[in-house]
């Protein structure tokens, strides 16, 4: 059952980037582009929130563990410390310069563009250099 | 300007990534930050993770079904510029995985949480994209 779930979130996910052109860099960097701007994908988040927010607030108010695992997984850090503000701040520095954040980049494979492929495998390249310095 | 897109769309592609991220909350206990589970693949053997796997696998199928079933035609690729994909990539692979999270993980999950740290994250990788792409694109005067 939790593969279940799992796939079929992703699916819903992935569908959801696509209908919402979150997929477009262009669309993306237009969004960041404030001299010429493109509010569109504000309604993104919008739209995500108003399901996501009060079924959170829902979830973890009435219920003591998922429907379909012992308990939840739970960010373990609280801090704001160097290493989020910094790695934020990076994250945000790439997301600008292709419009690809990890998501859409994932979910863009789908369209077989030999761009995504290489920005996805420099992504798992750059986690991978940061997992092996934090070590 | 911009090629026009259906606020509708973008309002219920959205509410399907803050259904998403709901269900596999509500299911099975789990944070719906992509990088997160993208990257965790790196850190422990695949065959003790299969539901991240399926996740990932169902996101580009879910794309790739939304084109096939409604007719839109799929986004362009991004600019075809080597040296900034690969640039690119690497920044928001490190930064993320030091930061923990990406749009999603701390954006949605984390704001839905009113979590600080998420908060804290979102606003600082919002400000510093706008910034870079004003510095990049009208500053410098590259076409990114």
């Amino acid at each position: 059952m939790q593969k279940i779930i799992a796939l079929l979130a992703g699916l819903l996910f992935g569908a959801g980037l696509a209908a919402s052109d979150m997929n477009n860099p262009e669309r993306v960097q237009g969004f960041l582009d404030l001299l010429n701007w493109d509010p569109s994908l504000m309604f993104v988040m919008m739209g995500a929130l108003a399901i996501a927010m009060p079924g959170f607030y829902w979830v973890q108010k009435r219920q003591g563990k998922p429907f379909f695992a012992k308990q939840f997984f739970m960010p373990t850090k609280f801090d704001i410390d160097k290493d989020l503000i910094l790695g934020a701040s990076l994250f945000g520095m790439g997301w600008a310069i292709v419009g690809y954040c990890p998501g859409p980049a994932i979910a863009s494979l789908a369209y077989a563009y030999e761009e995504t492929l290489i920005f996805v495998i420099a992504m798992f390249a750059g986690a991978k250099v940061q997992h092996l310095i934090s070590k | 300007m911009f090629e026009s897109v259906s606020y509708i769309h973008v309002l219920g592609g959205g509410a399907l990534i803050g259904l998403a991220a709901l269900l596999l909350f509500a299911g099975i206990g789990r944070i719906a930050g992509i990088c997160g589970i993208a990257f965790s693949l790196l850190a422990a053997p695949i065959r003790t993770q299969v539901w991240r796997v399926l996740f990932l696998l169902g996101l580009i199928a879910g794309a790739f079904l939304f084109h096939t079933i409604s007719g839109q035609p799929a986004p362009a690729a991004p600019n075809n510029n080597l040296p900034l994909l690969i640039i690119g990539g690497l920044l928001v692979g490190f930064g993320t995985a030091m930061g923990n999270g990406c749009t999603s993980g701390h954006g949605i999950c984390g704001i839905s949480r009113f979590s600080p740290r998420s908060i804290v994250a979102t606003l600082t990788f919002m400000v510093m994209a706008i910034i870079t792409m004003f510095v990049v694109r009208h500053v410098l005067g590259w076409s990114i």
